[in-house]
């Protein structure tokens, strides 16, 4: 092997490695339709990670109000202390589920806030994928007067 | 001016980002209550946060984050620091702003 060959080698077995460690942190950073546009929990988390499995972990700390007055505003707020790569927010009778899909790069706390509607009393869902496991925290949160419109 | 506000804190080594993006995030179940008819949705999809050129968050949003999406995360990271934020809509639209870390 010369010389030329074995560098054009070498750049295509690193360019290949690279692709196959970033891809797994890619797929959910998209809007897609398999994880926005499903009606249940588990099919929302078999479009974004492609196995619906998960375990409840006290790791997980969700954060959100016992009572909603305002369904169009409901703040919420997921926080974990595993070594999240993306964390998902899902609300149980929402028409689609799915309401948040993050990613979270290496260097990035395994935070995430933000404000969502809600059409009803439901529970909430927050999943944090680590390590290639997902783990979960629920709670119901009351809605007096649901936000999705109607 | 932008359609997003940027507030990027440092503490103790880690930056906390809290911004408000300014869009109406229309679900598409509402309706029209002249013509009885349907609006279309129309809401930010894709949001990413870049700091000094690398990605320190991304996040896909459904319709059901409420109108005018706020967003908070944490990234390790310094004062001085230059955080970019920017968004892209289901109709293609986009905005980014860009601040400095305090």
């Amino acid at each position: 092997m010369n010389r030329r060959s074995f560098l054009n080698s070498a750049g295509i077995l690193s360019a290949a490695a690279v692709a196959v460690v970033t891809f797994p942190r890619m797929v959910f950073a998209a809007y897609s339709e398999k994880i926005f546009r499903v009606k249940t929990n588990e099919e929302a988390l078999k479009g974004a990670f492609g196995s619906s499995a998960t375990t409840v972990s006290d790791k997980v700390k969700l954060k959100a109000p016992d009572i909603a007055e305002n369904g169009a505003v409901v703040p919420l707020e997921v926080r974990t202390d595993l070594e999240a790569d993306s964390i998902a927010i899902l609300i149980k009778e929402n028409p689609n589920p799915c309401a948040i899909m993050a990613e979270i790069p290496k260097g990035t706390k395994g935070l995430l806030k933000t404000r969502c509607r809600m059409g009803k009393t439901t529970n909430v869902t927050a999943v944090v994928q680590s390590g290639g496991q997902l783990y979960t925290a629920s709670k119901e949160v009351k809605v007096t007067i649901g936000g999705c419109g109607g | 001016m932008s359609s997003i506000r940027i507030k990027a804190k440092e503490r103790n080594g880690v930056v906390a980002v809290k911004t408000l993006m300014k869009h109406k995030m229309e679900t598409g179940l509402r309706k029209d209550k002249k013509t009885g008819k349907k609006i279309p949705e129309h809401w930010i999809q894709n949001v990413t946060a870049e700091s000094s050129g690398k990605v320190v968050f991304k996040a896909a949003f459904n319709t059901s984050i409420s109108k005018d999406p706020y967003l908070a995360f944490d990234f390790v990271g310094k004062k001085g620091d230059t955080i970019k934020i920017s968004w892209i809509d289901n109709k293609g639209a986009t905005d980014s702003a860009e601040t400095a870390v305090r």
